[in-house]
């Protein structure tokens, strides 16, 4: 199997974001950075699709020279071959970033053979956007599902689950597919000492590419109000369940 | 018009297109146009009902003989016709994952723009937005130049509500859509659980780190089904292998709504506090009063959940000592 997985470099989650005074950009002079959680798992997804079934899996990243970062850690848990479409480090809206990425994969396809899966996170973890995979899919004329928790290969298609209100939904698209991943379909793994090392001698390419940006552009970011609570703090003890339970009687739950 | 898609499963409205439509009627009053709702793969009559009680004029009704269930494909290719067709001012779905898809996939049938998970939308040249960034910890706003916005509202952002009752007529159409597009229509269902879930739940009992262990989430599990509520837990718990993914609230798990969220163990780092904020109330079991989840709760008790949740499991059965036999009396109000 050919599987091209694209990720982002996003903020290490769960950090708090600040952001730059000319509020178009987070502050990242004091932020770590990581693979954004869903196109991790996408990638794991992808390494394990190729351990069963043989094949190559390459990481693409759209980003600035610091994203190879990103395509090196790819390459320590599994890809073969990272590939970087080099921006200024200026966030490019999704139009942008999926004409850019349906270009790569007309040249990448053009040189080594079709990718019988492009793998996208569901949404990145900073803008969220929910729609690069979409449209790349639509482009190149390939069936796509998104939020995919389950993957199985069997010959010429692929069957995904998705989750949804007490189940899942299942699909089975013909390869080659699109697949926007979603965080739980795995654990990734961490990567080993050996795949470090190799992936300190990978080769990472460059494709110099750029499209013209979409209609919709970032104005400013900004932080939402605090929540701040006047916090009722019923007790210190097991002693407070009583008052809890008056609680939750009064919110009608009980 | 402001065209808006009523999202639905197999002819059941799904609670985000009550959302959009709640969200939709002062951007059309503000528009200066009227409600319309795209209903793609279904022509049932309770559901044009339905949009009617939302304030919708009229409803579109497409059908297609591939339409016979939900694909992202088909339903983003038929909504991507019927906007050619009806020319709305704008069109709003709901950010869900079936929303946001079919918004992607109609956007992209049309080369157009799409603002996802709005929070605020104000028309204009440029239309000026408010959207979710980081899911809802960071706030971007954005210009959009577009002849026709596309945009999801995201989810939660409003409580559904309805709105003037009318009489919402109904107009037919039907897409030329290509029969390859059935390739991702929803092959086939699993259900694991019936009864109430994570997204619908009135009460979530959520545990964290502090919880200790798989094992531990035992008294959570007590204590949910005392209150006919369902457990939810935090990234760190999924990471650790404790829960499965499906209880995860937060940023990449579950947006929950809940009546009441008691979060024991859980300091409320922000990518959980974003799953967990559309909340009605928030109480809090911590042994760190300064956590930042008790300084967003309504409530706390400063102790050790493993005594607490015990102690308040007992008092509920102490009180009301046969099965609660009606534990959500929101639903269905």
């Amino acid at each position: 199997m050919r599987i091209l997985v694209c990720i982002k470099r996003v903020p290490a989650p769960g950090a708090r974001i600040n952001v730059t005074p000319d509020g178009l950009a987070v502050d990242s002079t004091q932020l770590g950075f990581a693979t954004s959680p869903h196109e991790e798992c996408a990638l794991e997804g992808a390494v394990q699709l190729v351990e069963q079934h043989g094949g190559e899996v390459t990481a693409l990243t759209v980003g600035p020279e610091e994203a190879e970062e990103q395509l090196r850690y790819a390459a320590s848990v599994g890809a073969h071959a990272g590939v970087l479409i080099p921006t200024d480090g200026s966030a490019w809206d999704p139009q942008r970033t999926a004409k850019v990425i349906i270009e790569a994969v007309r040249i990448l396809e053009a040189e080594g053979g079709r990718f019988d899966l492009v793998m996208f996170g569901n949404e990145s973890a900073d803008s969220g956007g929910s729609q690069v995979g979409v449209r790349v899919a639509h482009a190149l004329g390939r069936p796509a599902v998104n939020g995919v928790k389950g993957i199985d290969i069997d010959h010429e298609s692929v069957t995904l689950r998705r989750e949804i209100d007490g189940g899942f939904e299942v699909y089975q698209l013909p390869q080659p597919a699109v697949i926007g991943v979603k965080e739980g379909l795995n654990l990734p793994r961490y990567p080993t000492m050996k795949g470090r090392l190799a992936s300190k001698k990978i080769e990472l390419r460059h494709v110099a590419l750029d499209a013209e940006p979409g209609g919709q552009t970032l104005v400013k970011l900004h932080r939402p109000p605090e929540v701040v609570s006047n916090t009722v703090i019923l007790g210190e003890g097991p002693e407070s369940a009583a008052a809890v339970v008056d609680i939750l009687e009064e919110l009608g739950v009980l | 018009m402001l065209l808006v898609v009523l999202e639905h499963d197999r002819g059941e409205m799904a609670e985000g297109a009550r959302e959009a439509l709640t969200f939709a009627r002062p951007l059309a009053a503000r528009l200066g146009v009227e409600l319309h709702a795209a209903l793609i793969g279904s022509g049932d009559s309770d559901l044009v009902a339905e949009a009617g009680r939302h304030g919708v004029a009229t409803v579109h009704v497409v059908r297609h003989e591939i339409l016979s269930d939900y694909g992202p494909e088909a339903v983003g290719s038929a909504l991507a016709e019927l906007i050619d067709e009806v020319d709305p001012a704008a069109v709003l779905a709901c950010a869900t994952d079936r929303g946001n898809e079919t918004m992607a996939y109609a956007a992209a049938c049309l080369d157009l723009p799409l603002v996802t998970n709005c929070v605020d939308v104000a028309p204009g040249d440029p239309w000026e937005i408010t959207r979710m960034q980081w899911g809802g910890s960071l706030l971007e706003n954005v210009g959009l130049v577009s002849d026709r916005p596309l945009l999801t509202c995201g989810l939660h952002v409003v409580a559904s509500e309805p709105g003037d009752h009318v009489e919402a007529a109904v107009e037919e159409f039907e897409p030329d859509l290509d029969e390859s597009l059935a390739r991702s229509i929803v092959r086939d269902r699993v259900v694991l659980t019936q009864g109430v879930t994570l997204p619908t739940a009135q009460v979530v009992c959520g545990g964290g780190r502090g919880v200790g262990s798989a094992e531990g989430f035992a008294i959570l599990d007590e204590l949910a089904a005392e209150l006919g509520g369902v457990v939810g837990c935090s990234r760190a718990v999924t990471n650790l292998g404790w829960r499965p993914h499906k209880d995860q609230v937060g940023q990449t798990g579950t947006r929950i709504a809940p009546e009441v969220y008691i979060a024991s163990g859980i300091s409320g780092a922000i990518q959980h506090w974003v799953g967990a904020m559309s909340s009605k109330h928030i109480l809090a079991i911590n042994t760190d009063r300064d956590a930042n989840i008790v300084a967003k709760a309504d409530w706390a008790v400063i102790a050790d959940l493993h005594e607490v949740i015990p102690a308040i499991t007992t008092e509920i059965r102490h009180r009301h000592p046969s099965p609660n036999p009606n534990p959500n009396p929101n639903q269905g109000a």
